[in-house]
């Protein structure tokens, strides 16, 4: 004859939160140690175009950032949609930048100083006639070092 | 008597690393930076002589206003102009009109006939970013294959697992020659 037995009515035991700190701790160091400190709010939106043979910047505390794209939407009523250069945290003109070249030289090591590269990040939908203005104020700043950003395409471009 | 230390509650402990947590998390970003590394020529005030380049050793690339590619003249598409670049620095025939070849000794390999092409990569000021980066791409390409085909030659390893001398070396023989010319409208 078969048993019915009552179900019995189990206890479930407080979860024991006390390595919760830990494990938060481990998360926390992760981001710590794989991340890097936001510099500057963009105030221009851009999408990188995509290429296949990008290489790593080599070293980040010598790279100097140029963005170049349309104004993000909250600031299209006043600036406009056409693309505009942002050094540090605002708009800038052409003629700005070897001004901000100086100023970012002076705050690299004396050894350094002719390592350090510009990055471009630049609006896929750009015309190259602002970039090229760029690379001519970049040249006469003596900043030749240049990388274009370009994040990775899956496959072959077409 | 010793003293007894009071237990410190440690229950807000999780607290506290949820909020750093949280702060880093806001405050920093992740993404790499990547690019395409390139080295612009300097600047001169006065409009100088174009560089003495032989006629051979020049690959004119053009892109105009409405993204089309031209070499040499002769209208491409972007996926015919890696081929077209990589044979021509390579000059496998030895043919007069293709980039003349110097042979240097270089460590590691040994003698190897140096291409001395040059392409000049000219753009309008119209052309597309996107497409001025998808040729420069293309053209780095031609050149990281050439180095791709001889590393394996010489170490039998791809480009990319070989040690930094063996790097120099290679890019000694293969040097990438991408110039940047004057900015100019071209139709």
């Amino acid at each position: 004859m078969p048993v019915i037995r009552k179900k019995e009515k189990k206890e479930i035991g407080q979860i024991s939160t006390s390595s919760l700190p830990d494990i938060v701790f481990m998360i926390l160091f992760f981001f710590m140690v794989s991340t890097s400190m936001k510099e500057t709010e963009l105030v221009v939106k851009f999408k990188a175009p995509q290429a296949t043979e990008i290489q790593k910047l080599e070293n980040k505390a010598l790279a100097s950032y140029i963005y170049v794209g349309p104004p993000v939407e909250s600031l299209q009523a006043k600036f406009g949609s056409a693309p505009q250069i942002q050094l540090n945290n605002s708009f800038s003109s052409p003629q700005e930048i070897g001004r901000f070249i100086a100023s970012e030289r002076d705050l690299l090591n004396e050894a350094d100083r002719n390592k350090m590269t510009v990055c471009l990040k630049a609006d896929k939908d750009t015309r190259m006639g602002i970039i090229t203005d760029i690379k001519q104020e970049l040249r006469k700043a003596e900043a030749y070092k240049i990388s274009y950003a370009a994040s990775k395409a899956a496959g072959n471009l077409k | 008597m010793a003293k007894k230390t009071p237990e410190i509650n440690a229950s807000s402990m999780a607290d506290v690393a949820f909020l750093l947590l949280i702060f880093f998390l806001v405050a920093t970003t992740m993404d790499i930076d990547s690019g395409l590394n390139r080295v612009l020529p300097p600047w001169s005030e006065k409009q100088t002589e174009a560089p003495d380049i032989k006629e051979r050793n020049l690959l004119l690339v053009h892109v105009n206003k409405y993204d089309q590619i031209a070499v040499q003249g002769e209208m491409l598409t972007i996926g015919q102009l890696k081929d077209r670049a990589k044979e021509w620095v390579l000059n496998t025939s030895d043919d007069p009109n293709l980039p003349e070849k110097k042979t240097e000794k270089i460590d590691l390999i040994g003698e190897y006939p140096v291409s001395q092409g040059v392409i000049s990569l000219q753009n309008d000021r119209g052309t597309s970013y996107e497409m001025y980066i998808k040729v420069q791409n293309e053209l780095t390409r031609a050149f990281n294959e050439i180095r791709d085909e001889l590393s394996r030659a010489n170490f039998g390893r791809p480009f990319a697992d070989l040690d930094k001398v063996q790097q120099d070396a290679i890019a000694d023989a293969v040097p990438m020659k991408i110039s940047e010319a004057e900015p100019q409208n071209i139709k």
